[in-house]
């Protein structure tokens, strides 16, 4: 069964230690501005939001890149990119419509969550579960179903 | 069912790969005129810098992989399409026949009307071999001049920069890619090639050009100037590849006419790419995009359409995205505004930093961004599924940097979300 990220922003804390341990990880840096897991914050509301990509089927990156550079793990389900590969055209970045893929000038390339091959670094680092790497189906229809009842006119609920 | 594809690019190549996907037993042929394998005229630029070899060009990079799929490529150019016979003449070989059939022939660049055009050392760059041509002559300290400052020539000016060649740009519009950006960010490009020594003359023609000493072009200009050129590239817009289906009886205005199924007039053919003259998101209207994701959307939902699995095409947002000498720009669906709509600017100059959002109602409709590329795509992701932005369209007007947070906000848990979630 593939896995995936779950993210429960009302558990969230805003420590950044994700993005501490995913910049670490995917570049050796400390350095949470290249973290592929980003945190959002709403001061008005006392809300943080981890934000990252949800490897979705679609999959805009991947079929919007003109060189095969981003690619289907297929172990863990995560769309990868290959830094060899990349000429650094940007195009997967505009197609994301998520804006989960990001451009990198340092290295000319465009970079993404890659699940860190199926260990989630930003999951082992939450000290609150606000981020959990669990099976693919768990709990999304129920959050799927609620989000759509949420949109419903009110004379159609 | 026999499926022939015509035009070996992004559009042709998705389509052939789709229609094998969901159509095991079908044949299906890929024809292109070009000798190399299927490759993108995307990455040429990136060939030009050598960062890559003509391989990491191609579309595709296992060489079996056409072979694999039971995709057969033919290499030839498509003469006539005869739709009564549902037939091709090729230049070379043998008609081919077929019971679907895709137009993704894409489009070539226009020779402008200028005196000397047909001179050695001068070359658009849109073929491998245009750029096998180029990289001949661009080397470091060679004068070169770069005919329009749109989004191919200015793709191209990066790489050229990078080559370490005199460059000059001569743009006739007032701005650089007057068709992607507006005269605020176009202008902004300009200065910043001006400030990396590039020279670049808008408002400006050139108007002849003559053969110079030795292998050098003489190149003159409407401002009167006169440049001499070791090099001209040829970068004045392009135009698609519908001249052999004249007298076919197929519908064609600047491309191949096609319904939201991509359908053109004859019910076996169908359209992608930037030959075809598909449905725009956000206007609704049916034109040539001429961009990549288009190509890749078009190239899919054609074949799902020929495999008999009927799809709607809901329209593709036209957006681009263009690296200008390290400045990055990049523009969405209706980025020039729409007739009594609202938009919020952020503007910093001297840092070349400029966010433009356009709304309607609540509604991103369209955004221009220079300087910015975390994210942004989540500007394409509020124009296409048309988000109610709320309260959050007036925090965009105070800053409109907040695209994530408005995203979120509205999609996330919350706020008024998190209730539910």
């Amino acid at each position: 069964m593939l896995k995936s990220l779950q993210i429960e922003p009302e558990k969230c804390t805003g420590c950044l230690q994700c993005e501490v341990a995913c910049s670490y990880q995917a570049t050796s840096l400390f350095n949470p501005s290249i973290s592929r897991i980003k945190i959002f914050t709403f001061h008005e509301e006392g809300r943080f939001v981890p934000y990252t990509c949800t490897q979705c089927n679609e999959a805009w990156c991947l079929h919007a890149c003109p060189v095969e550079a981003i690619v289907v793990n297929e172990a863990t389900g995560a769309k990868e990119v290959i830094d060899d590969i990349c000429v650094g055209c940007k195009v997967c970045t505009i197609a994301c419509p998520f804006g989960t893929v990001n451009y990198s000038q340092n290295t000319g390339t465009v970079y993404k969550c890659d699940l860190c091959g199926g260990d989630p670094e930003c999951a082992k680092a939450c000290p609150t579960q606000a981020i959990t790497y669990v099976d693919s189906d768990h709990g999304g229809l129920e959050r799927m179903r609620a989000h759509a009842e949420q949109n419903l006119p009110q004379d159609a609920q | 069912m026999k499926h022939v594809i015509v035009g070996a690019g992004p559009a042709g190549v998705i389509a052939a790969e789709t229609l094998r996907n969901i159509d095991r037993r079908s044949e299906v042929v890929l024809i292109g005129d070009e000798p190399e394998p299927p490759y993108s005229r995307m990455a040429l630029p990136y060939y030009l810098i050598e960062k890559i070899d003509e391989s990491g060009t191609y579309l595709r990079k296992e060489a079996t992989h056409y072979s694999h799929k039971n995709i057969d490529i033919i290499r030839d150019r498509v003469r006539e399409l005869d739709p009564q016979a549902k037939t091709l003449r090729l230049e070379n070989d043998a008609p081919i026949n077929y019971d679907k059939l895709l137009i993704a022939t894409g489009s070539h660049p226009v020779s402008p009307p200028i005196a000397g055009m047909d001179l050695p050392g001068i070359h658009p760059c849109w073929t491998l071999e245009d750029g096998r041509n180029i990289v001949q002559r661009a080397k470091p300290g060679a004068h070169v001049v770069l005919m329009g400052a749109g989004f191919i020539g200015c793709i191209i000016l990066e790489a050229l920069a990078l080559r370490k060649v005199n460059l000059t740009v001569i743009e006739m519009e007032d701005r650089m890619v007057p068709r992607m950006m507006d005269q605020t960010a176009g202008t902004m490009i300009k200065d910043w090639c001006l400030h990396k020594g590039v020279a670049v003359h808008t408002s400006t023609r050139v108007e002849a050009i003559e053969q110079g000493a030795g292998e050098t072009l003489k190149v003159k200009l409407s401002n009167g100037n006169e440049l001499d050129a070791d090099l001209l590239i040829s970068a004045t817009g392009v135009a698609t590849n519908i001249d052999f289906l004249a007298g076919s009886g197929l519908a064609t205005d600047a491309g191949v006419l096609v319904n939201d199924r991509l359908q053109s007039n004859d019910p076996d053919i169908y359209a992608a790419g930037d030959v075809c003259q598909g449905k725009d998101f956000s206007t609704g209207d049916y034109t040539v995009q001429a961009i990549q994701p288009t190509a890749a959307d078009h190239g899919r939902i054609a074949a799902m359409n020929m495999a008999g699995k009927e799809t709607v095409h809901q329209g593709c947002v036209n957006m681009n995205v263009l690296d200008t000498m390290g400045l990055i720009s990049s523009s969405y669906g209706l980025w020039m505004g729409s007739d009594g709509g609202e938009s919020a600017m952020l503007c910093d100059s001297n840092r070349f930093r400029y966010l433009n959002l356009q709304f309607e109602d609540d509604v991103l409709v369209g955004a221009q961004a220079l300087g910015m590329t975390q994210h942004v795509g989540v500007l394409r992701g509020l124009i296409q599924t048309r988000l109610k932005l709320g309260k959050w369209k007036d925090h965009l007007l105070q800053d409109p940097t907040r695209i994530m947070e408005a995203y979120l906000a509205n999609t996330q848990a919350i706020g008024h979300n998190a209730g539910v979630i």
